[in-house]
């Protein structure tokens, strides 16, 4: 259908479209007070799953408070949080089917947490020792669980996007009844490879959900520095996808929305772009200081709209959930990391042999060779290299 | 065995290699029902259906994360970047995705079932952007696999093993060979083992190491130097990266010199990395300084082309210098 006409209706004067020509509305279900809107649909959510949702914003927040302090006493290298997200994250991720496969930019700890990622498993990670997954490679945050079906972190932006479109064509070529799901914050969608993704995904029919967290930050650039337009979901619309704009406060609004982008992906085998309007509560790293391009007032402004506050509300009204209970269960889970922090720093550094493992499936004789003068070297110097030195 | 030519070889390993595998794709620019721009992929949308081969949107980056994508959920990707010198919008996805996906996971998740084919080289009259030699550029990056073919026997089976390598895996198509090449091609499925070199003439004198399009140019070069008494060794590399150091330091260790011929540009081209490496491994052997007799610095030049290249007189005054230094 080459040239086909996108629209038979033409004007005889000269007539523009702007960004506002585009009415997008934001999906809003939960009030600040923990009620709901009148006339608002509800996502389908029972006690159990509300109850998990909680326990994961409840986790994440304990983790993300703990880490950034060991981070600051020097115990890890780097963090990011992702506080004042969490509905966004969380309410997405249990939207989706846990064969459905999460490929995250950096910030999604949350979803894994909520896939079953152990706090042990988190530690090995960020405190890099022999039982970390990726073999202590990346740095801290890097996450991969091959079994909880959430690809390894990848630090260059947006690269993830155009892969998201390409497991999810696989999962159509197999069969599967699956979706792939693709985190990124508003800044990654400047990336070319936003682009690219997301055109092959229409164009390619590709089960795909582009989540994107609006969070108004790019590091340090506001969105206004950002992008022009009507934010990230006028381009959904411009690639010919289903597009919706959530409020990314909102757990209940999130949840819906994923709820049914995941059945129309299936239905159609088409993509969807989730816009979920939220705010980076917390700096944009553990290297970053916000306080050098915001205000303290837009800071506590959003305060107000924190997206856990609000669904613990609408869990108490339901008589799901006390404060007492939230109580506890933070308490349970500052004990818990803490005491996982202690395991995993004493833990050893992995074999230095790994270090030549996985780059091909096989070392190659180079490799085998370089790794065999590196040892002999560190044999005869020791204290230069005590990490190693010990398990050689 | 059948005569063809290498487009014919290429064309019958996809058809092989995804009559065998139920998962693998063949996807790129103009692929399709077309058939890709010089035809490598004619008829298997036919052959296959339009979910297995197909065309893209017209972005290298997005082909490449795609096929990172695919290749990390179990599929065999078989992407086609039209021209060598339009993979560097895929740099990125290639070099920091497709390379570093199974050692930053731990080996949890690989992109293993992934190549890259894509037509390389000049000889057609293409000016720089359709004429380049970038396989240097990939060599430096760990977990990346690159092969190139001489022929149309060498690209069916060394295809068919890259395809199947559970390596990500650039191969490199001489275009300029595409039609040019014909040679008899063993009927059926067989692979070329990947990272060894092959001896194609024993001699004792020189060794003569080159890859792809330059074979046939190194070939001739050795025929002009014969005539003059010079006993020349050829091999061909094949596979760039991972390289087979033991069969080309046993030549050398042999006849006491070496000369290295390729396309790309001398500085950064993989010739270096070859002299550097030869110069350890046999330099009590070495009767000569090794020879590199490579494209110029320029970028590839369009109305002195036949200036610009490696060709075969280059080549001759360079192994007579070189063996009688």
């Amino acid at each position: 259908m080459s040239n086909a006409p996108l629209t038979n209706e033409t004007v005889h004067r000269v007539s523009f479209l702007d960004k506002a020509s585009l009415h997008i509305p934001i999906l809003r279900i939960l009030q600040a007070d923990g009620t709901t809107y009148e006339n608002a649909v509800l996502p389908v959510i029972d006690k159990a799953l509300a109850e998990k949702i909680f326990d994961t914003c409840v986790f994440t927040r304990v983790l993300d408070e703990r880490m950034l302090g060991a981070q600051r006493q020097g115990r890890i290298s780097f963090y990011m949080t992702c506080t004042g997200e969490e509905a966004s994250i969380i309410g997405s991720t249990a939207a989706l089917d846990k064969d459905d496969v999460i490929l995250a930019q950096y910030r999604e700890h949350a979803s894994l947490r909520y896939r079953g990622f152990t706090t042990e498993q988190f530690m090995n990670q960020m405190f890099s020792n022999e039982k970390d997954l990726g073999k202590g490679r990346q740095m801290p945050i890097h996450y991969g669980s091959r079994e909880l079906n959430y690809q390894t972190i990848s630090s260059p932006l947006a690269t993830q996007i155009p892969q998201a479109t390409g497991v999810a064509y696989g999962m159509k070529l197999q069969g599967k009844r699956n979706v792939a799901i693709c985190y990124f914050g508003e800044g990654a969608a400047s990336e070319g490879d936003f682009h690219a993704g997301l055109n092959m995904a229409a164009v390619l029919k590709s089960p795909t959900i582009f989540f994107c967290r609006n969070n108004g930050y790019a590091i340090s650039t506001p969105t206004e520095e950002q992008f022009a337009g009507n934010g990230i979901a006028s381009r959904g619309v411009g690639y010919g996808m289903h597009t919706i704009r959530v409020d990314g406060n909102d757990m209940l609004a999130v949840l819906a929305a994923t709820q049914q982008a995941r059945a129309h992906a299936l239905e159609f085998n088409a993509p969807v772009l989730i816009e979920a309007m939220t705010y980076r509560l917390g700096a944009h790293s553990s290297s970053d200081d916000p306080s050098g391009y915001r205000s303290k007032e837009e800071e506590a402004k959003w305060q107000k709209h924190d997206p856990v506050k609000r669904f613990k509300l609408w869990m108490i009204n339901k008589d799901w959930l006390t404060e007492a209970d939230e109580a506890k269960l933070f308490e349970r889970y500052r004990e818990e990391v803490l005491a996982a922090v202690k395991v995993a720093e004493k833990l050893p550094v992995p074999k230095l042999d790994e270090i030549i493992e996985d780059v091909l499936d096989k070392p190659t004789p180079a490799l085998r060779k370089q790794l065999k003068e590196l040892k002999e070297h560190i044999a005869k110097y020791p204290k230069a290299y005590p990490k190693s030195a010990g398990r050689l | 065995m059948a005569q063809m030519n290498m487009l014919h070889a290429i064309n019958e390993a996809l058809s092989i290699a995804m009559t065998a595998d139920e998962r693998m794709v063949i996807f790129g620019e103009d692929v399709g029902h077309f058939g890709g721009v010089f035809r490598a992929t004619s008829g298997l949308q036919e052959q296959f259906g339009r979910d297995r081969c197909f065309n893209t949107p017209l972005t290298e980056q997005g082909i490449a994360g795609f096929a990172n994508g695919l290749a990390s959920y179990g599929m065999t990707a078989v992407a086609e970047i039209q021209f060598a010198d339009y993979i560097f919008p895929a740099f990125d996805q290639i070099v920091n995705e497709s390379a570093k996906f199974r050692y930053r996971s731990g080996n949890q998740f690989d992109v293993g079932g992934l190549t890259f084919r894509t037509p390389y080289g000049g000889g057609i009259a293409g000016g720089h952007y359709h004429s380049q030699s970038p396989e240097a550029y990939f060599t430096q990056t760990p977990g990346l696999k690159v092969v190139i073919p001489r022929n149309p026997e060498q690209a069916k089976g060394l295809l068919l093993a890259s395809i199947r390598d559970p390596n990500p895996v650039i191969f490199f198509e001489p275009k300029r060979l595409y039609r040019a090449s014909v040679g008899e091609v063993p009927a059926g499925d067989y692979v070329i083992e990947l990272g060894k070199a092959q001896v194609i003439k024993q001699g004792s004198d020189i060794t003569v190491l080159a890859w792809g399009a330059q074979m046939e140019i190194v070939e001739k070069a050795c025929e002009r130097a014969e005539k003059e008494g010079i006993s020349c060794e050829i091999i061909d590399l094949r596979t760039i990266a991972p390289w087979d150091v033991e069969t080309i330091a046993k030549s050398v260790t042999k006849t006491g010199r070496l000369l290295i011929n390729h396309e790309a540009p001398l500085t950064g081209g993989f010739a270096g990395e070859i002299a550097a490496t030869i110069q350890q491994e046999c330099f009590l052997s070495l009767e000569s300084p090794i020879s590199r007799v490579c494209g110029l610095d320029t970028p590839y030049p369009l109305v002195h082309e036949k200036e610009y290249m490696p060709d075969e007189l280059k080549t001759f005054e360079a192994i007579k210098a070189t063996v009688s230094f």
